[in-house]
């Protein structure tokens, strides 16, 4: 409880043309600009926007707590009618973790490592309030059984590193909870989770904003994820809120081209590439420091209009004005009335679908087991010093020319394993893995010729890392090209690499840069022509767009999608990302602890009979749709060891539809539910098909 | 945590074995030079052979190690050459010494360096933070020997406060302690600090003590009960590898300041080829080294819970 | 784009591109003045003959205090010693040396322990685990006693020096090298050129090495400051270079016994030896300043 007791029944937060900046050697770049917000009591508002649109600025703002660098420049931050910016030290050390809390996004680093739990735990309510230790540490075991926590003692005396991502999360939010807070600030709490977790955590956040009543801010740049959430929603760009209102307004009528721009580049699991082609947002997002006049948006905007959209009327930027007939609906728009919306169609992603060919990839019970030394002084009384880490059991599928095959796993599922022995970075334990007729399984890249290598290559995961920090951009694509003897003269190699930046949208001179000239999405468009340079009849993408931004995300995968077009290569494509498996996918592989749960073409993996894991994965992503409705499944425990699978059916421990014994002493066989779609399950197929659709699209009449 | 214990053990030992196999064969393989230097060079070939038969020098080479060891492991150094007396009552006592100097140079250093480090980590970038930061280069740019004979001009011969050398002829005096250990804390205690501050500045940026301060714990408990407990981890493993340095670091202060201590010893038996003191200083220094490092080891995995708790 | 646009992918000369991060260093005050220092003392070794007033090892005026004449009207600016020889001439002279074996027997470690290092760290098992016991056994001697040990052995040279030198501070580079290659193997642009097939000693010279190159210069510039305290120490100690060019180290110990009459003889080196190490200290500190806030 609130310790001053006192009832206040105005708005529990309310910034007032907050305005932002860092201070730099380059002197003052505004971070946020203009921004207002009006919190009342039990509300729950969004702050959606992509990286640099200053949203978690502003939480660090409202907790006073910008560093040494930063500083609020203008407006205010009222906290039930106090300003925050006129308090002592010690009045806001009172105010926080008390009545504001913070939930964080990276739940192990934002955990002491050398306490434990319990003592993190108890010292909220010891600091704050006038209690015992006793009283402390009960109200804590309290709060973790509140949070869905399994043994609250036990986790009391753990360590951070020795429970899960998703319990360490549990444990965060039970840290913010404890002393019932007004107002609870949540910064992409989920982010850093396995999609199954995450819909664990943002149901029992739900639950608990109702059971305790409090108001929420919830920072993202998950559009699906604020639509579960949140009442209102905040729209920001590059450091002001361009739109504003319920998360209906907004969703089912939105004004601003951003926004529009924004959800035209989410894929959405309902529907495939020819329903709803991506649209990409053009342009770049403005450095802080060289934001354009006027609309800050402008530059990108297809409806920019000279002369006009250009002229900052407020400040710097436009102001922003209501939506008319939509009280509380405000957008950052000169244009908006003039839109007209549904006559906008865009030139989205080209959706054209290609034949393919013939078979280059057959693998077939294809088995990757890592050796462990157990060095316990129980394995060496039991005698049985190795383990194995069974990272992949009973692999089998087929991949055919200018074919993308998805597969589609969370953390711990095998598939960077998969893609490694694909790579020649590791080899088979056991198994066939033929390529264009070659058996390369057990062959690694040393032994590979330069052909072999260059036919096969991959794609990076983190763009920031996929290029070498000290070498030019051309001196690697030309390293790339002369290893796969693709080209050996000098001339020929330099023609080449200009060739790759033209075939991925780079301009010529980008050569000479260093990689960190550019920014994420044009290093990964570097890591796609390196990757294209010895025209490969497969690239391995292993989540090739997960660590960029939405609107970025949408170009590259265009430009994937182009490239194999032209080459006919075959794409493999790992992704836990869901919607956009469905969006640019022809067949999709689903995986779970190192096996093939389930395997088929798209269309029939996303409809009914569903394994039931599949079923969970695809009601777990949050879906930025007001139409949709989706069924709830929420998948308790956590993911088993890898070291340690479950005997049976791996997935056994956590299914929402565990037959019974027999789940747990045989390992499912492989159902064939059509031709070329297969579900490893002992649930009858019958049953299966019967199930109801996990997505299904509503009518709002 | 069992298993980690033995097999770090078992490194040591090995290490140990290594290191001693080296310095006997560095030493006394050439067993003409080993006569040559106990016995003199005045005398000739004859006479040596007879001792060499005597001390079983013509045995063959591992037979000749696995006796040295076996010598050695009881305590048994053989004699010194120039002092005439079997080394272990030289050994020991000038052990004691250099223990003695040791403590009083760690009980200086220890406190001050993880003082002036977390008040310098903890607010980085300050005023304070660039003093210390200064102030400890430039400590470690001077030299023992050029501290030693700056602080005995000031101190010695301007002020005439300390005695200018600390043989302690007339037993133990604290005054003669006095300025070998200034030369050594003056020169020791620059590191120990920036590491500490290191530490504790990577600490202060860490996201818990955010987390920390963001639950509204007051600054004094954000340090001390958060901060410092991670922040110590490191400087400790770096003050059991000042032990480890100490054992160098004595060997000129002890030889500018006649100090008794075991680094002249070493010096001495080494610019006198005094084979067998050489030998059994070497092992002693590189015994406290090889345990040092064990503990330190040791002790940082207790101290830090992901490795202890893995 | 035409034929000039493609032959103007010009690789970057490296030596261009280490001059350019070297002015960074402008950034730094503290590493100014560091480099300010050595290149003081550069310049006084590389004009030796031009600058001493004295030859270094002519006997002229036993016990000069510093500021008296000599004979031919020169000053002794930092008096002689006891056996007549002008202090600053030998200060002047003693800085040749030092600044010829510091870095080189540095340069020589460095090529000793940075292959080690990369090998351990990057293709790790039997590799790593032989060449970190080695490593650990030398470094189980305290760093004087080994070299001592080594100098009693076979004897005070240059050439010894330089060896005891590379043979002492190899291991402790190693352990730096071996720990930045454990980090870097991790990165994507590795397993990119593992993927391309590339053999691991291209990977680990071109593809990691350069980006070690940060932490490891800051540690170079250190260990030749801590070399050159060595050198000291051994002249110091009586195991130095050998004349007839002076020693810094061996100067305040031949005027040890008379520094309680005459404190000047001992000073006078002992600051010179210290504004050197001070000049690298100082140097590797502001490159360490200037490569964090890059």
């Amino acid at each position: 409880m609130t310790t001053d007791g006192n009832t206040y029944d105005g708005p529990i937060l309310e910034c007032r043309n907050l305005c932002i900046s860092y201070f730099t050697r380059a002197g003052e770049i505004p971070a946020v600009v203009d921004f207002n917000l009006t919190l009342n009591q039990g509300d729950s508002v969004g702050l959606v926007g992509e990286s640099g649109c200053g949203k978690s600025t502003v939480a660090m703002a409202i907790m006073q707590y910008l560093g040494s660098n930063g500083g609020i420049v203008g407006g205010e931050v009222i906290y039930k009618g106090r300003d925050l910016a006129t308090l002592g030290d010690e009045e806001l050390r009172q105010l926080r973790g008390n009545e504001i809390a913070m939930v964080y996004q990276e739940p192990m680093a934002s955990l002491n490592p050398s306490m434990t739990l319990g003592r993190q735990l108890i010292e909220v309510p010891l600091y704050h309030e006038d209690i015992t230790e006793k009283e402390a540490y009960d109200r804590a075991a309290d709060i973790l059984a509140a949070v869905k926590l399994p043994d609250p003692e036990r986790v009391m005396a753990s360590y951070p590193h020795q429970i899960s991502g998703g319990q360490q999360q549990r444990v965060v939010i039970a840290m913010a909870l404890l002393s019932n807070p007004s107002l609870l600030l949540l910064d992409e709490p989920t982010t850093a989770l396995d999609v199954t977790v995450e819909a664990g955590i943002i149901e029992l956040i739900a639950e608990l904003a109702e059971k305790f009543n409090t108001s929420m801010i919830y920072i993202s740049h998950n559009l699906g994820l604020i639509l579960a959430t949140c009442r209102r929603i905040n729209v920001m760009y590059s450091g002001v809120v361009v739109e504003h209102g319920t998360v209906d307004e907004v969703f089912d009528h939105m004004r601003h081209p951003y926004t529009h721009g924004l959800f035209s580049c989410i894929p959405l699991p309902g529907t495939d590439k020819t329903a709803r082609p991506l649209v990409p947002i053009r342009g770049q997002l403005p450095l802080p420091h060289e934001r354009p006049r006027g609309c800050y948006f402008g530059p990108r905007c297809d409806f920019f209009q000279e002369g006009r959209c250009d002229k900052p009327t407020e400040g710097s930027t436009i102001p922003i004005g209501p939506v008319a007939a939509e009280a509380g609906h405000e957008v950052r728009c000169l244009r908006w009335s003039e839109i007209d919306w549904a006559a906008y169609r865009p030139e989205g992603l080209s959706s054209e679908s290609i034949d393919r060919g013939k078979q280059v990839l057959a693998i077939d019970n294809m088995r990757k087991y890592y050796e462990l030394r157990d060095n316990s002084i129980l394995a060496m009384l039991k005698g049985k010093r190795t383990k194995y880490v069974k990272a992949n059991e009973s692999i089998s599928f087929k991949a055919h020319e200018c074919e993308t095959v998805a597969i589609v796993g969370e953390s711990g599922c095998g598939k960077s394993t998969f893609a490694k022995v694909l790579m020649g970075l590791e080899t088979a334990t056991d198994g066939d893995v033929a390529f264009n007729g070659k058996d390369i399984a057990r062959l690694p890249v040393q032994d590979r010729s330069p052909e072999q290598v260059g036919s096969m290559q991959m794609v990076f995961q983190n763009p920031f890392d996929t290029l070498n920090p000290s070498h030019s951009v051309g001196t690697q694509l030309a390293r790339v090209i002369k290893k796969f003897g693709v080209e050996s003269d000098q001339d020929k190699i330099e023609q080449r690499v200009m060739e790759l930046l033209d075939l991925v949208k780079l301009p010529r001179d980008f050569a000479r840069r260093r990689p960190r000239q550019l920014s994420g999405g044009q290093k990964q468009r570097v890591g796609i022509a390196r990757a294209f340079a010895g025209n490969p009849a497969m690239v391995v993408a292993d989540e090739p767009v997960s660590a960029l931004d939405v609107s970025v995300q949408a170009a590259i995968t265009g430009l994937l999608m182009d490239i194999q077009r032209t080459y006919r290569t075959t794409l493999l494509f790992i992704s836990h990302d869901l919607s956009l498996v469905r969006y640019l996918a022809d067949r999709v592989v689903v995986m779970y602890l190192g096996r093939i749960m389930e395997q088929g073409a798209t269309d029939e993996v996303f409809a009914p009979p569903y394994h039931p894991y599949t079923e969970a994965l695809l009601s777990a992503v949050p879906i930025p749709d007001t139409s949709i409705e989706k069924k709830r499944i929420i998948l308790e425990g956590n993911l088993p060891s890898v070291m340690n699978p479950p005997k049976g059916c791996p997935f056994n421990t956590r299914c929402q539809r565990k037959v019974g014994r027999i789940c747990d002493t045989d390992v499912p066989p492989f159902v064939e539910a059509a031709p070329d779609h297969v579900i490893m399950c002992h649930i009858p197929i019958e049953e299966l098909r019967a199930v109801e659709p996990v997505i299904v699209q509503v009518d709002k009449g | 945590m069992m298993i980690f214990i033995v097999r770090r053990l078992g490194t040591t030992v090995l290490t140990m074995v290594v290191v001693s196999i080296l310095l006997f064969l560095l030493l006394e393989i050439n067993v003409e030079g080993v006569a040559i230097k106990v016995l003199g060079a005045y005398t000739n070939e004859e006479q040596r052979n007879i001792w060499l038969e005597q001390h079983g020098y013509f045995l063959p080479v591992y037979v000749r190690y696995f006796d040295w060891l076996g010598n050695f492991l009881i305590g048994n150094f053989g004699d010194s050459i120039r002092f005439k007396v079997p080394v272990g009552q030289i050994l020991w006592p000038r052990l004691g010494n250099t223990g003695i100097l040791g403590l009083a140079t760690m009980g200086v250093v220890v406190p001050l360096s993880l003082v002036l480090g977390v008040l310098s980590g903890m607010r980085e970038g300050s005023k304070l933070d660039r003093t210390i930061s200064v102030t400890s280069i430039v400590t470690t740019s001077v030299p023992e020997f050029a501290s030693a004979v700056l602080l005995s001009a000031v101190f010695v011969f301007y002020l005439d406060l300390l005695p200018g050398t600390s043989s302690m002829s007339d037993g133990f005096s604290l005054v003669q302690l006095i300025m070998p250990a200034m030369v050594l804390v003056l020169y020791d205690f620059g590191y120990v600090t920036r590491m500490t501050r290191a530490s504790m500045a990577e600490v202060m940026m860490t996201n818990y003590i955010r987390t920390a301060v963001l639950k509204g714990l007051p600054y004094r408990a954000v340090i001390v009960r958060h901060a410092l407990r991670n922040a110590l981890i490191a400087p400790f493993t770096v003050i059991m590898l000042q032990i480890n340095w100490l054992l160098s670091g004595v060997i000129v202060v002890e030889f500018f300041f006649a100090y008794k201590g075991f680094g002249a010893l070493l010096l001495e038996a080494s610019l006198n080829q005094d084979i067998f003191l050489i030998e059994a200083c070497a092992m002693i220094a590189v015994f406290v080294a090889v345990a040092t490092q064990t503990i330190a080891d040791l002790g940082y995995t207790y101290l830090n819970p992901r490795i202890r708790f893995a | 784009m035409t034929d000039l646009a493609v032959q103007s992918i010009q690789r970057e000369s490296s030596i261009l591109r280490a001059l350019k991060s070297m002015a960074l260093i402008r950034e730094s005050v503290v590493g100014m003045i560091g480099l300010a220092l050595i290149l003081i003392w550069v310049l006084t070794a590389l004009f030796a003959d031009a600058i001493a007033p004295f030859p270094p090892n002519a006997t002229i005026m036993p016990m000069a205090s510093p500021g008296t004449a000599g004979p031919d009207g020169a000053v002794f600016w930092l008096g002689t010693d006891h056996i007549g020889r002008d202090i600053l001439s030998r200060i002047i002279y003693g800085s040749r040396q030092v600044l010829l074996y510091a870095p080189l027997a540095t340069f020589c470690a460095y090529a000793v322990g940075v292959p080690m290092g990369l090998a351990a760290g990057y293709r790790r098992g039997m590799t790593d685990d032989a060449l970190s016991f080695l490593a650990n056994v030398i470094l189980s001697f305290p760093v004087l006693v080994l070299y001592i040990i080594i100098i009693a052995t076979i004897g005070a040279s240059a050439v010894n020096i330089v060896i005891a030198v590379t043979f002492a501070s190899a291991p402790g580079i190693f352990r730096i090298v071996r720990g930045l290659a454990l980090d870097l193997r991790n990165r994507e642009y590795v397993a990119a050129a593992e993927t391309r097939g590339e053999t691991p000693w291209r990977i680990m010279f071109v593809e990691i090495l350069p980006n070690a190159r940060g932490p490891l210069i800051v540690d170079a510039c250190l260990r030749v400051g801590y070399v050159i305290i060595t050198i000291g120490v051994l002249g110091f100690l009586g195991l130095g270079l050998p004349p007839p060019d002076p020693d810094w180290g061996g100067m305040i110990n031949e005027t040890r016994q008379m520094a309680m009459a005459f404190p000047y003889m001992t000073v006078f080196p002992g600051i010179a030896i210290s504004s050197l190490v001070l000049g690298f200290n100082l140097l590797a500190d502001g490159l360490r300043e200037v490569s964090l806030r890059d």
